[in-house]
C-alpha cells in the first residue's frame, strides 16, 4: 500500500519534471524542473532496494551533472534566447512520430504485460549482504574490465572537453 | 489499489523517453536539448533497475552505473561543444547553427 502510494508520487514528480523541463521558455526553469525529475527517479531507485545508485543519482545528477548545466547557462548568456521562438518548425511531425512510438509501446505492454511477472527467481544476494557490496563485488570481479574502460571513456571526456572550451589551443 | 508491478516501471521509463524524445525533437535552444537526453538516458536507468529487481540480480544496476558514466561523459563534451559554438556563432539555438547547409 506504501508502495503503491510512494511509487504514484515520485511517479507524478519524475513525469511532471520531465514535461516542464521540456516545455519551459527559460533555460534555468527547465533546469530546476530536471532536478525534480532526478530526484523522482532517485526516489524510484531506492523504492527498488537500489540504495547506492540512489546515492550517485543524487550526488552527482543532482550535485554533478546540474551544476554543470547551471554554469554554462550562466557562461552563454541565454537573455535574448528566452525571447525567441520556442520550439522548431518541424515539431508537428516530431509529436506525430512519438505518438506512433508511445502506441506502440502502449500496445506492447498491454499485450505483454502477463510475461513481467517473473516469480521463483532465486535471490542472487545472500542474506545479510548489502546492495552496495554485491554491487562492487559484480563490478570488480565480473564487469572489471568494461568498468575500466569506462574510467578511459571519462578521461577522454575530460581532456576532450577542456580542449573544446580552451580559447585557443 | 493495484500493487505496483514491474510493467508500472516500464511504462514510467516509457513516457519518460517519449517526454525526452519531444524535448530532442521540438526545443531549438541547445542546452534543454542536452537536459532531454539526461532524460531519455534516466529512463533507460529506471528501466535497467526495474529488472534488476524482479531478477534479483545485480548486473541490471552495474549496467546503470555505466550509464550514468557515459551520461556524464556526454554532458560535458556536449557543454564544452556547445561553449565553442557560442563563441564563435553567439547563438545557442539548435537551427541557426547551419554551417554545413548550403
Amino acid at each position: 500500500m506504501l508502495d503503491t502510494v510512494l511509487f504514484y508520487s515520485f511517479a507524478v514528480l519524475v513525469l511532471g519534471g520531465g514535461i516542464f523541463t521540456i516545455t519551459r521558455r527559460s533555460a534555468v526553469h527547465s533546469a530546476i524542473s530536471l532536478i525534480v525529475s532526478l530526484l523522482g527517479v532517485a526516489g524510484l531507485y531506492l523504492l527498488q532496494a537500489a540504495e547506492f545508485l540512489f546515492a550517485v543519482q543524487i550526488v552527482l545528477y543532482v550535485g554533478g551533472i546540474m551544476v554543470l548545466f547551471l554554469f554554462v547557462i550562466m557562461l552563454v548568456n541565454l537573455d535574448d534566447a528566452a525571447y525567441m521562438r520556442e520550439f522548431n518548425r518541424q515539431w508537428l511531425v516530431a509529436l506525430a512520430a512519438v505518438t506512433v512510438v508511445g502506441a506502440e509501446l502502449g500496445y506492447f505492454f498491454h499485450r505483454g504485460a502477463a510475461s513481467f511477472h517473473i516469480a521463483g527467481v532465486a535471490s542472487a544476494t545472500p542474506a545479510g549482504v548489502g546492495n552496495t557490496e554485491a554491487l562492487a563485488d559484480s563490478l570488480f570481479s565480473e564487469y572489471l574490465l568494461p568498468f575500466e574502460i569506462a574510467s578511459l571513456v571519462l578521461l577522454v571526456a575530460v581532456v576532450g572537453s577542456v580542449i573544446m572550451a580552451k580559447k585557443r589551443i | 489499489m493495484h500493487p505496483v508491478t514491474t510493467v508500472h516501471y516500464l511504462a514510467l521509463s516509457a513516457g519518460l523517453l517519449l517526454i525526452g524524445t519531444i524535448g530532442v525533437l521540438t526545443r531549438r535552444n541547445i542546452v534543454v536539448i542536452l537536459m532531454s537526453i539526461e532524460l531519455i538516458l534516466n529512463a533507460v536507468n529506471i528501466n535497467l533497475i526495474a529488472f534488476s529487481h524482479a531478477w534479483h540480480n545485480v548486473s541490471g544496476q552495474v549496467f546503470a552505473i555505466f550509464v550514468i558514466t557515459d551520461a556524464v561523459a556526454e554532458a560535458a563534451v556536449g557543454l564544452g561543444i556547445l561553449i565553442a559554438l557560442f563563441r564563435n556563432k553567439e547563438t545557442v539555438q539548435a537551427d541557426e547553427i547551419d554551417l554545413l547547409k548550403w
